[in-house]
């Protein structure tokens, strides 16, 4: 039969006549289909009447009006009946059903999938409110972005250092020829804690004296008084907590309280607390810089102002000013005022703006080298990693079983099942889990909150009334709901049923080939990458605090303590105190110094000696001590002799310590230890009388500075006292107070051992290192449960290959091997990729130190070996379980 | 007597229902408002208007040929209900009892 073809004519085009394609397909596109002839037949009805009436141009532009009027619920809502949806609510109470059938039948892998999630999701839920804290940091003070802090690099030893501090006048020459660039500049001193008395009450608080202005540039919230209360030479602001310390539910206002009772001022306000996680948290009380001014000496009376760096400036920019041409402008206004010899240091002023104070605070050679903000990154990196292993559990685990129900999407599609209902359980199933995980999540992190706070030092809580921590939580939740039940969802539900019933499919032969596991290898490998790294760095970080905390220190910690002078009480009756308390055998020996053993307040550039080079700049630390106080910290003496009563030129002597001699390459004529020379300080002769081995004073991970011990006669700002060993330190604590008390009544009884604050230099590597062992800890219980769960599947999926295989003789050795073996080259596999990353940044990590640990092989081969043990420890379980199963119950079917 | 639902657009769109029948359908009842008011009247409103008079049940609907203009689709005719046609009579009389008690000479103060 032959086919005519015919050729149809084209229609003659009408243009006229033609309304809006666009716009007819757009009202196609959202008009209920029910309705669809009438609105159009309307629409194009009109247009034929308009084109007629007011032409062709109006008539298209007011179609386009009013198609746009059908934007309207009438137009666009669909017959109900129309279109069964399967999203209907009973389908929903259905889906919801079968998805806790299924979570409820598979309790193992139901519990092995939340138990990983979970606590996945609790550690990056305590990390983000970490870094929430964080990198919330000084943003309670509404100007944060425009405060900044004026710092200098000097040139110090021959390095440049960078000091936070100034001298006072900086702040006057600032305010007057830069004053166009600030809106606000405020001077501040701060030094360490004072007794602040009213009547009985006394109180040690740290507090700082202010230029009035601070509390704008604060933006302090008053609760009781106002802004202005700085002002006044004779005024206090006091923080709420210290407020109600002193006077409970009274009014503060205008009561007097004593500072250091010396200095009698008014409280004229109350602020709120500085939250913890702002610079000036721990400032209680704020007085007026010219109350600090007028009653201190030394600062009234110096005869070069611009000498001692004891003071802080702060400023706040002038709206349009720029940090970075301010900071440049600024850079010389030390150096332009300061003597010719300090001029050697090549002061450079800076602004270190306040939204770096907290994360970007290490200078290293006058380059800003960051500081916690590595720990940001660390955290949020970690924080992601786990959050990650517990989602690659999640998916392996899900690909693995949906292999499982393929079978049952081929009933179900049988049956009568469309793919958009396959689709929708599947979904529903895994956001179910997802959602679940979440809640516990919560539970984990509410019930983990205090240990975590206790360790990382913070008061964080969960943001239970915040809309983005919420909306970060579910929208997480959701997305790794619908990531990971998308495998199953999409791809098992596009299976033809008669293939996968049948056995047949093309699909399932792709899947039981070899490229059908790499995907869930890869992802095993990636897991168990980060979990060896995370072990080799906590194993670092541990080796490095223990590596400097066993570095001798050169003196004896142990029962040390160290006792605050505000008043020069205790130093004049110094050795009746002493007497009285070897008496009673609380002590074993006494002195007076400068600074605390652990600290070390002084300095000085002004030392000199014989073959100085001209034009070094030096910078000592200058212990300032009584006779005993070699004695009473134990040092050893290298050469040489300690202080000592019986001559009276050692007024005139200092000891060294070997830092010292090193730096200044000063000997004796015979070559030996410098003791004997001469060395001159402000131009003083001073005589070495001894060299001591170093003392670590400062930094345990830095290398120990030049330090001069000079013998001083007047007061110390510490009192050391070595408690007699023989007494319980509770005891003897009891009695010093009590002879403390009565020669010196008021001041509160203060102390510091000496040990527990050397130990507090580690407070944040040791920190840092608890929390990633946290993790780390975490990290493998993820991965492991992950590991768990994929060998429960594995040997499922090969039941019957065992049964066969078991018949056949396999012995259960054999076959333990032969389903572990491949896990252990996964693991073998992530080992070798995590050892050159964790070397590479534990390297750099440890150079932040001059003092620091070496990184050995071994490490490396124990972390390896740590993960391979607890992998097979994690597999064998499921490998024996399955080896040991009788294989006339896995065969009998066939 | 319930008339809290008739809404105003809604009473002239249903009078002209009554005035246009039998062929009453949006495009003519469009055109129509738009000529008595002067105003712009789109068919989308009066559609709508149209849908929810039947939904109370003043109107009823069928529908109609079809035409060339409208591309061959055809129209939805509409026709008052019994019970529209009371609802509209009984609106005309409360109008007209209020016009009543208008005092004479203020109408031609108006004027």
């Amino acid at each position: 039969m032959a086919w005519i073809v015919r050729k149809i004519p084209a229609t003659p085009a009408i243009p006229a006549m033609t309304p809006p394609r666009l716009a007819d397909r757009l009202l196609t596109w959202f008009c209920a289909p029910h309705l669809r002839e009438e609105v159009l037949g309307d629409l194009h009805e009109r247009y034929a009447l308009r084109v007629k009436r007011i032409g062709e141009k109006n008539a298209k532009w007011r179609y386009w009006r009013d198609m746009l009027t059908y934007v309207r619920p009438e137009f666009v809502k669909r017959k109900p009946s129309e279109y069964p949806q399967p999203t209907n609510t009973t389908m929903l109470r259905n889906y919801l059903k079968i998805a806790f059938r299924t979570l409820a039948k598979h309790k193992g892998y139901s519990a092995i999938n939340m138990a990983g999630l979970s606590v996945g999701m609790a550690v990056a839920l305590l990390i983000g409110l970490w870094l929430w804290d964080e990198l919330s940091f000084n943003k309670y003070h509404e100007h944060y972005d425009r405060i900044a802090q004026v710092k200098q690099h000097v040139l110090n030893n021959g390095e440049v250092q960078t000091w936070n501090t100034a001298p006072f006048p900086l702040a006057e020459e600032l305010r007057r020829n830069y004053g166009s660039d600030f809106k606000r500049v405020v001077l501040a001193r701060e030094d360490g804690s004072h007794i602040l008395s009213s009547g009985d009450i006394k109180f040690s608080e740290r507090g700082v004296y202010f230029e009035p202005q601070v509390t704008e540039m604060l933006s302090l919230k008053m609760l009781k008084g106002s802004r202005n209360g700085l002002r006044e030479p004779g005024s206090i602001l006091l923080s709420e907590s210290v407020a109600k310390a002193f006077f409970g539910d009274v009014d503060p206002m205008n009561k007097l309280i004593k500072i250091d009772n010396n200095l009698s001022v008014k409280v004229t306000g109350v602020y709120e607390d500085l939250p913890r996680n702002s610079f000036f948290h721990e400032v209680s009380f704020m007085a007026p810089w010219d109350l600090y001014y007028n009653n201190t000496e030394w600062v009234r009376t110096m005869a070069d102002p611009w000498r001692p760096n004891a003071f802080q400036v702060f400023v706040q920019l002038a709206d349009q000013a720029d940090f970075d041409k301010v900071s440049f402008k600024i850079r010389d206004a030390k150096l332009k005022r300061v003597s010719k010899e300090l001029a050697k240091k090549k002061p450079a002023l800076f602004l270190h703006p306040m939204s770096q104070w907290h994360l970007y605070s290490e200078f290293k050679d006058g380059v800003n080298v960051g500081g916690k903000i590595q720990y940001v990154w660390l955290f949020g990196i970690i924080g992601v990693f786990v959050l990650l292993l517990a989602c690659i559990n999640f998916m392996n685990l899900s690909t693995a079983r949906s292999e499982k129900r393929a079978k049952e999407v081929g009933i179900r599609k049988a049956v009568g099942s469309v793919r958009t209902q396959l689709i929708y359980q599947f979904l529903f199933e895994s956001l179910l889990i997802v959602f679940f995980s979440l809640l516990l999540a919560l539970l984990w992190v509410q019930l983990l909150l205090p240990t975590f706070n206790e360790v990382a030092d913070k008061e964080l809580r969960i943001l239970w009334t915040n809309p983005i921590f919420w909306s970060i939580c579910l929208g997480f939740s959701a997305l790794t709901g619908l990531i990971a039940g998308s495998y199953p969802a999409f791809y098992l539900s596009s299976f033809n049923p008669v293939q996968i019933l049948k056995g047949t499919g093309p699909s399932l032969r792709f899947k039981v080939g070899r490229l059908a596991s790499l995907p869930r290898q890869v992802l095993v490998v990636v897991q168990f990458t980060v979990s060896v790294t995370l072990i080799i760095g906590t194993i670092i970080v541990f080796r490095q605090i223990q590596f400097a905390r066993n570095r001798p220190i050169g003196y004896e910690s142990n029962g040390l303590i160290s006792v605050p002078m505000v008043t020069a009480d205790i130093h004049k009756h110094f050795d009746a105190v002493k007497r009285e308390l070897l008496q009673t055998g609380a002590i074993s020996e006494m002195a007076e110094s400068s600074s605390p053993p652990t600290e070390v307040w002084n300095s000085s550039s002004s030392i000199d000696w014989k073959g100085k080079d001209p034009n070094l700049s030096v910078d000592f630390s200058i212990v300032e001590a009584s006779h005993d106080y070699g004695k009473t910290i134990g040092w050893t003496i290298k050469e040489g002799r300690d202080f000592s009563r019986d001559f009276l030129t050692d007024s005139s002597g200092i000891i060294l310590n070997e830092a010292a001699v090193k730096f200044m390459g000063l000997n004796n004529r015979n070559g030996g230890l410098p003791v004997g020379e001469t060395i001159r300080w402000f131009d003083q002769p001073f005589k070495v009388i001894g060299v001591v081995k170093d003392l670590v004073i400062q930094s345990p991970y830095e290398q120990v500075k030049p330090t001069v011990f000079h013998l001083a006669n007047y007061a110390g700002a510490v009192t050391i006292l070595k408690i007699n060993p023989q007494r319980s330190a509770s005891e003897a604590l009891g009695q010093i107070e009590t002879v403390f008390k009565k020669f010196n009544p008021s001041q509160p009884f203060d102390y510091q051992f000496v040990d527990e604050e050397f130990g507090r230099k580690f407070g944040n590597e040791e920190r840092i290192g608890k929390l990633a062992s946290f993790f780390a800890v975490l990290a493998i219980f993820i991965s492991c449960l992950g590991l768990f769960g994929l060998a429960s599947f594995i040997a499922e999926q090969r039941t019957k290959e065992i049964g066969v295989r078991k018949v056949l003789g396999a012995s259960v050795a054999n076959l333990w091997g032969l389903l572990s073996v491949d896990f252990i080259r996964l693991v073998i596999i992530s080992c070798i990729i995590a050892t050159p990353i964790a070397y590479y940044s534990l390297h750099e990590w440890l150079q932040k130190f001059t003092y620091h640990t070496s990184i050995p092989w071994w490490i490396f081969a124990a972390s390896s070996i740590g993960a391979l043990v607890i992998t097979l420890a994690t597999v064998s379980f499921q490998a024996i379980k399955a080896a040991l199963m009788n294989p006339v119950k896995s065969l009998r079917s066939e | 007597m319930r008339r809290s639902d008739l809404g105003e657009f809604e009473e002239v769109v249903l009078l002209a229902v009554a005035a246009l029948s039998p062929g009453a359908y949006s495009v003519v009842i469009a055109e129509e408002l738009e000529r008595e008011t002067g105003n712009s009247v789109s068919t989308g409103a009066v559609h709508a208007a149209l849908q929810r008079l039947e939904q109370k049940g003043y109107l009823r609907s069928e529908l109609g040929e079809a035409t060339a203009e409208r591309g061959g689709r055809r129209k939805r005719l509409f026709t008052v209900t019994a019970l529209g046609g009371r609802v509209l009579s009984d609106v005309r009389a409360v109008r007209n009892r209020l016009w009543d008690r208008i005092i004479p000479n203020i109408r031609l103060e108006w004027s």
